[in-house]
């Protein structure tokens, strides 16, 4: 895990450091190239604000209502024996049909648990390596006019599984 | 698919909140949410546009056209039976290297033209199973290629290296080390289309055309 731990310290600034020469040394006029990037960058947040907050309030109102602990109340003999967050089933669910709804649990679970806890760091990864499976599905299929996915479908869970298991030990070895 | 989520969320608080008796807590809830998000959209602008200005530098200076050049060994492996020079792997390229990138614009249209490309490919391919809903009937149960397959598969699996997005959360919420999860994330991301490739490549083996 140290390993990890330092090459997690260094991707940023060697990316930086490599994007910016590599530019500069290309003749790119990196400074005014990268202003006109940022703004871009500031667009997709501004369109992205109405969602946010849509999500942000629904699963507030979920939280503040008691449903999330009745949920966890229901899950906790399952999760206990996998030694498993309670909040990791719902974000799972979640995550399958809509990135955006799951954005709204994970900020919950770093607001109620911190990022740095193990349900933190767990979600942290997760999210990292999963997909929304269904709603990529139905939008590429339609793409290609495709009715009969066939194994897609199989596959797609079989790695978001994949993911899961990565997360959840890499999550464990990190606290 | 949204529109049912966010619903039956708003209405199970409100329902359950009466239930409880909490009705005040939800109403708090509501209010503090939305500023928060408003907080949480002023943090993540100074990390996306940051990630965006260096894309930004990245696709002038050519190096995201590079990449996408540089996986071409990678898309025979993946899909040897797509001919050279056809326009679905210019997009594949497009669009695996947009989402390594976590490009998320460039990535949708890029995969859209990817599917529509692969159709394409079955139709010139004569292919019955695609083509099955095309007389009379509509576009009724047309079959998915194995290119499409493999192609959603991998999408799916996530590609995404720098998780920007997670670690602007992050940073909002406190984190004493926000890219902490570069590595492991990194890892668990190659673990997941490794296992996603391996899928494929059994799933698609010994056939010459679909």
């Amino acid at each position: 895990m140290r390993a990890l731990a330092n090459l997690s310290d260094i991707v940023i600034p060697m990316l930086i450091f490599f994007i910016v020469g590599y530019g500069y040394v290309s003749k790119v006029k990196v400074y005014e190239t990268f202003l006109k990037g940022a703004k871009d960058g500031l667009n997709i947040v501004v369109d992205i604000v109405p969602t946010l907050i849509g999500l942000l309030v629904a699963v507030g109102m979920l939280r503040a209502c008691g449903f999330f602990d009745m949920l966890g109340r229901v899950l906790a003999p399952v999760t206990g024996l996998m030694g498993l967050p309670v909040q990791l089933f719902p974000l799972l669910a979640v995550k399958l049909f809509s990135s955006s709804a799951a954005t709204g649990l994970v900020l919950d679970i770093f607001k109620t648990a911190g990022p740095d806890s193990y349900a933190g760091l767990l979600t942290s990864i997760l999210m990292s390596c999963t997909e929304t499976v269904f709603y990529t599905m139905s939008v590429y299929f339609l793409a290609a006019k495709v009715t009969k996915t066939r194994y897609t479908l199989a596959g797609a869970l079989l790695s978001t599984l994949a993911g899961t298991v990565a997360s959840v030990i890499l999550a464990g070895r990190m606290v | 698919m949204l529109n049912t989520i966010w619903a039956v969320m708003i209405l199970t608080a409100v329902m359950y909140g009466a239930f409880t008796g909490r009705m005040s807590d939800v109403t708090n809830a509501a209010l503090d949410s939305a500023g928060e998000a408003i907080s949480l959209c002023i943090t993540m602008a100074g990390v996306v546009a940051l990630w965006m200005g260096l894309m930004e530098i990245a696709q002038r200076a050519g190096i995201i056209e590079k990449l996408t050049r540089g996986i071409s060994p990678f898309l025979t492996l993946m899909f040897p039976r797509i001919p050279k020079g056809h326009p679905a792997r210019e997009y594949i390229a497009t669009n695996i290297i947009a989402n390594v990138l976590g490009l998320g614009w460039a990535c949708t249209p890029a995969g859209l033209k990817a599917m529509e490309a692969l159709a394409k490919l079955e139709a010139e391919r004569g292919n019955a199973g695609y083509l099955a809903g095309q007389d009379g009937s509509g576009a009724k149960n047309r079959y998915a290629s194995n290119e499409m397959c493999t192609f959603l598969i991998l999408n799916i699996s996530s590609l995404q290296l720098i998780p920007v997005n997670m670690i602007a959360y992050r940073n909002q919420y406190g984190s004493s080390n926000p890219t902490a999860i570069i590595a492991p994330a990194i890892a668990a991301t190659l673990f997941s289309t490794l296992v996603a490739i391996l899928y494929c490549k059994w799933k698609d083996r010994g056939r010459k055309a679909w």
